[in-house]
Parts: structure tokens; sequence; C-alpha cells
């Protein structure tokens, strides 16, 4: 009752990293409410599985095993959760904004009746005082998070309906092992009482890896990279700088030209046009045709060895040094200053 | 042959996907004034995947539903353009202030009041929210299994439909008896232009209160060109719980909203050293730029 619960994501026989992450954040919040942590995991040969939870300082692990929970499919999960929940009546619920989160977080907030908060960037512990009706909340979860294509940042509350529930990307909160040799109670369910006879409607036909059309014009990050950051190797860096900040890699028509990256990232005038919040261009000097497609962007960080590149006039923060130098030390520094 | 009675949920929504600097204000809050009022652009590839059923089932119809003020008829007229059949508002103060719940209890109240239909399709999520919540929210209040992240539609009978969904690693391919609700992904194919015979049929497509606001001789119009009608509703014409609508039927309140300044033009030199990166990127996190 009234306990912090993270939702496990298990899929391929894997626990998902954003699952770990969360649970450390859970532990922080239910050490700050003085409540125990509580974890779901549903799905099938969940043996031992408690020994890789239990040192986040989980509490009480709650498992689910039937073949039909794995591979996820909606209805089967969300029956699961709504029934526990009115069960256990938890304060706070947490999951991966991740396509289950964000295809079973809803799903659950409306049969529920509670409200959900999506993508959260920050979850703090406060109080809140309502004015109107005088009444003071002590210990809501602020669920902080950016909207409006991210040009503002909303602290949302639920005061008066529980669970409260917020979905966190993969990466925004930091893993931390609690305890390595907590070990934690383990409550199995007998799915038997939790679903319903209308829950398998959804059949998986077939699974496969398979890679989505490149898109950049939608992201709010661009990695941008030209002809200077000298082959399709140290490209790589650029891709992963990209995927660490949730954006997408641009390129000059230069960069393209050599077979660095495929066509579809060019960037300028003979390419896309992007107008992303932050674009951050390595090794590209800055031609007319090239800053015709991203002049726009809010916010623009050259990394150029070369100080009197055109590109830094325009460019909001001018990064001196060599592309294969710089890029590792903001992986690393972005790493270290993420919650 | 078979047809299906396909209903499409859009948005109206601030264009908040191509904000240059001009969208925020020197005192840091949100310039409105340069953000368009554009069709949700996730919502428009649902228009699209309805239309394909259309385009093979010639019998289907579309039913555009919309929830906004007023002006949100503008992109019911849109999808008349591109082919939607139908069009409702469903517009009223007792809406305002609403969370993704609350929208979804009304939109809910509004199809029970459509009744009859095989499919539903949306968004995935919408841009000025990214909340991507009201879609299974709608299913579960109207207890009917979702399908989320559709790329597209694989195969459709009266009685079952299969769908490919993108997931963050790749695909899967489902099936799911009818009638469900299925929200569409950016990765899906693009809407078709508008169609120039329709623009011209519809572009006087308007509402009661809307033809009222401009003066217009309403009665005069509907009595002879009735598809111009647009269908307004608000809270009389369905059947709902007003508890559960607007701000008072909302679990989840913004307590407070805090507007990330950009900053000025002039650039800030940094040398490629450990520390002065380390400085840099705890600044982009700390202001809200990255992370």
């Amino acid at each position: 009752m009234n306990n912090v619960t993270v939702y496990c994501e298990f899929e391929e026989g894997k626990i998902a990293d954003v699952s770990f992450e969360l649970l450390s954040k859970g532990r922080n919040l239910a050490n700050q409410l003085n409540c125990k942590l509580e974890a779901l995991l549903f799905g099938n040969n969940l043996d031992g599985l408690e020994k890789e939870i239990a040192p986040y300082g989980v509490d009480i692990l709650f498992k689910a095993e039937d073949e039909r929970l794995s591979p996820y499919t909606t209805l089967p999960h969300t029956s699961l959760m709504v029934k526990l929940f009115k069960e256990q009546k938890p304060q706070i619920v947490l999951m991966g904004a991740t396509t289950i989160g964000r295809d079973l977080g809803p799903r659950v907030s409306s049969a529920l009746g509670s409200g959900l908060t999506a993508d959260c960037t920050e979850l703090e512990i406060g109080d809140h005082e309502d004015k109107k009706e005088k009444k003071i909340y002590k210990n809501l979860l602020y669920q902080i998070r950016p909207a409006f294509g991210g040009n503002i940042i909303a602290t949302i509350i639920n005061p008066d309906c529980r669970p409260q529930m917020a979905t966190v990307r993969e990466g925004v909160m930091r893993k931390v092992i609690s305890d390595p040799k907590h070990t934690c109670e383990v409550i199995h369910l007998d799915v038997k009482n939790y679903f319903n006879k209308t829950d398998f409607a959804i059949k998986i036909i077939e699974r496969h890896i398979e890679k989505s059309k490149i898109n950049i014009k939608n992201s709010s990050i661009i990695v941008a990279g030209g002809f200077g950051v000298g082959s399709r190797e140290n490209f790589g860096l650029l891709h992963r700088l990209a995927s660490l900040l949730g954006g997408e890699v641009g390129a000059t028509r230069a960069a393209v030209d050599a077979g660095f990256v495929e066509h579809e990232r060019q960037v300028g005038q003979t390419g896309v046009t992007v107008r992303p919040k932050v674009y951050i261009a390595c090794g590209i000097s800055g031609q007319i045709q090239h800053l015709a497609g991203m002049q726009e962007s809010s916010i623009i960080i050259s990394i150029n060895n070369d100080v009197n590149a055109p590109i830094n006039k325009i460019a909001n923060y001018v990064i001196q040094g060599k592309v294969e130098n710089v890029i590792p030390k903001m992986i690393r520094y972005f790493k270290e200053n993420s919650k | 042959m078979d047809a299906f009675k396909i209903i499409v949920l859009a948005k109206q929504v601030p264009d908040t996907r191509n904000v240059g600097k001009d969208a925020m204000k020197a005192d840091g809050t949100v310039n409105r004034a340069v953000l368009p009022a554009i069709f949700n652009p996730e919502d428009l590839h649902a228009l699209e995947v309805a239309l394909r059923i259309k385009d093979l089932f010639k019998d289907s119809t579309i039913t555009l539903l919309t929830m906004g003020p007023v002006r949100a008829v503008e992109i019911l007229r849109e999808g008349f353009y591109r082919g939607a059949d139908d069009g409702i508002l469903l517009t009223d103060r007792a809406f305002a202030g609403s969370d993704t719940l609350a929208t979804s209890y009304a939109l809910s109240c509004a199809i029970r009041e459509i009744r009859d239909f095989d499919i539903i399709i949306c968004g995935r999520q919408a841009i000025d929210g990214d909340t991507a919540q009201v879609g299974p929210q709608v299913a579960e209040k109207l207890g009917i299994p979702q399908i989320t992240y559709c790329e597209e539609i694989v195969s459709l009978n009266k009685k079952q439909v299969t769908v490919k969904r993108r997931l963050e690693q790749g695909v899967e391919i489902v099936a799911c008896n009818l009638p469900v609700l299925i929200t569409v992904n950016n990765s899906a194919a693009p809407c078709r232009p508008r169609n120039a015979k329709r623009l011209m049929k519809y572009k006087h497509a308007t509402t009661m209160s809307k033809q009222q606001e401009t003066g217009g001789d309403y009665l005069a119009s509907s009595s002879s060109h009735t598809h111009l009608n647009i269908k307004e509703w608000g809270i009389s014409n369905i059947k709902c719980d007003t508890a559960q609508l607007g701000l008072a039927g909302s679990p989840t309140k913004v307590k407070k909203v805090d507007n990330i300044v950009f900053q000025s033009k002039d650039s800030k030199r940094i040398e490629d050293l450990d520390e002065d990166i380390g400085i840099l990127m705890k600044e982009l996190i700390d202001s809200h730029i990255i992370g």
C-alpha cells in the first residue's frame, strides 16, 4: 500500500536498461517518502531474475509468468497492472517511455482514471498548495517534462488521483546499484485471477528487425558533419553522439558526395531544410548552400579547428578543436552530467 | 464488396516543429503569432491510411472527428479536400483545460454517439504535447483493442485487420478482429494532396457558429447545399458525465511552466579542454537545451 512501483520491461529474455534506471530513481523517491519500492515483472521464463532486480533496492517483486505474456501485447499486461493496482494501491508508478511503456501506460491510466505524464525528464517530491480550495498537498510527485515542441518545461502534478503515473525515456535517469547483496521478497501472481477473456484479441504474426527510413526533418537535435570529419568511421562518432542526445545525423553535400553518409541526411539547398532546437556542426566550414538549410536553428554549436570558418559567425558556441577529439569529450561529459 | 465505417481522430495544433529563433519572444514566452495552426502531422498520416482503405473498398466512409475551438473547423475542411466524407467538430466551453484523459473521455462519448464504426484511426501523437496518450485512452474507454505505431495496413476484411507496426528495433505484424483503434506513426505514407474538385466543392463548408460569426446567410446556403454544413457538437449532443470533462475532469494539473530562454547571438568560444567541454555540456543540460 502506498508504495513506489516500477514496471520492468522484459523482452527477448532481457530486462530493459530503462527499467534499471527507473528502479534506481524509484529507490531514491521511496527513501524520500519513507515507503517501499516494488517492481513488476511480467513475462515467461522469469526464473532467477529477482537477482538482477534486487540490487537496485527493490523490497517486493511481483512476478507474473505465462507464455501469453511474452512477447508483449497490450491487453493482458493492462489487466494485470490494473487489477494489481486496485489491490496494492501504489502512490507512484514509473514506466519506460518506450514503445511498450507508451502503449501500456495510457491504457492503464485510463482504466484507473488516474493521471499520467509522458516523457518526464525530472521527477521530484514536493508540496502543493491549492489556493482556491485552501488545501495543502504534501509529498506529491513533480513530473517535469518539456512541452510545446521543447520550447517550455512544464511541472505536472496529480493532486487527487492515485497512482501518480509517469513515463521516462531511456538514458534520462542514472542506473545506480544500491546494495549488490540486497534480496527482495518475491510474490507470484496467479495470472488466472487477472486475465479477462478478451485479453488475447491481438495475435502477433511476425517480428523482425528492419531499419526505418531516415527522416531528419522532424528531429529537434541534429549532429551534422562536413567533409572535415574525414571518414565514414569518424561519422560513427557523430552517430553515437546523436543517438545519445536523441537526435539525428545530418551532413553537408561534400560529406555525402564523399560517401560518408546516406543522401537522405543532406542538409542545405539541394538537401533538406531543417530548423532544429540544437544543430551541432562538426567539421563544417559553412558554405552558403549549407547555411541556407540550417541557419534558422535555435542553437548552433560549431566544432572546427579553423577559427575563421564562416559557420562560426552564426554559431552560438564555437569549440575550437578536432572533431575526433571533441566529440568523445562531449559524450563523456553528457553522460556524467545527465541525471 | 466489403465496406468499412472509419472514424479518423484529428487535432489542430500550433506548428511547433519548425520553430526558429523567432518562436520565443525576448521575455521567454512562446510567440504564438508566428506559429501557424496546422493539421497535426501524424493525423494526416492517419487520414491517408483511411483513404487507402477507401481506395480499395469504395463504399467505405470516413468521418473526421476533432475536438477544439471553433477555429478547428479548418482542419475538417482540409480533410474534406483530401477525401473525407463527413466531419464533426466537438466544441464546448466545458472541454476547456482538458488533459489527455478528459479529452479521451469527450472523444469516446462523441464516438458512442456516432455509434456505428469498424475502425478508428488517429495519429500516434500530437506535436504540441507529444504524449501519445489519447489514442490508447480512447480505445480503453470504448473497451476495444488498440494497435499502436501502425506503419501500414497489410490486409483487411470484414472480420479482421492485419497491421505492420514500427517499433524501436524493428517491425511487428499483428492481426486483430474489428472493431479496433489504430494509431499511426510518421513513418507511414504521407497524406495525398488536396483534390482540386473537392477543394472547389468544400471551400465554403463551415459550422453554424462560424457562419453566424462571419454574418453569412446560413439558412439560405444550408438548404441548397447541405454538404457545406459541418456538424458541430457540444455537450448537449453527447451523453456524458460533465464531472469528467475539462479542467475538473483532468487528474493532471500544470503546477508551473518555465520558458526556455535561448541565448543571444553572441558566440561563445570554447577550447578543446576537458574542463571547458564539461562546463558546456552541464550548461546545455541545466538549461534543458539537451538531455
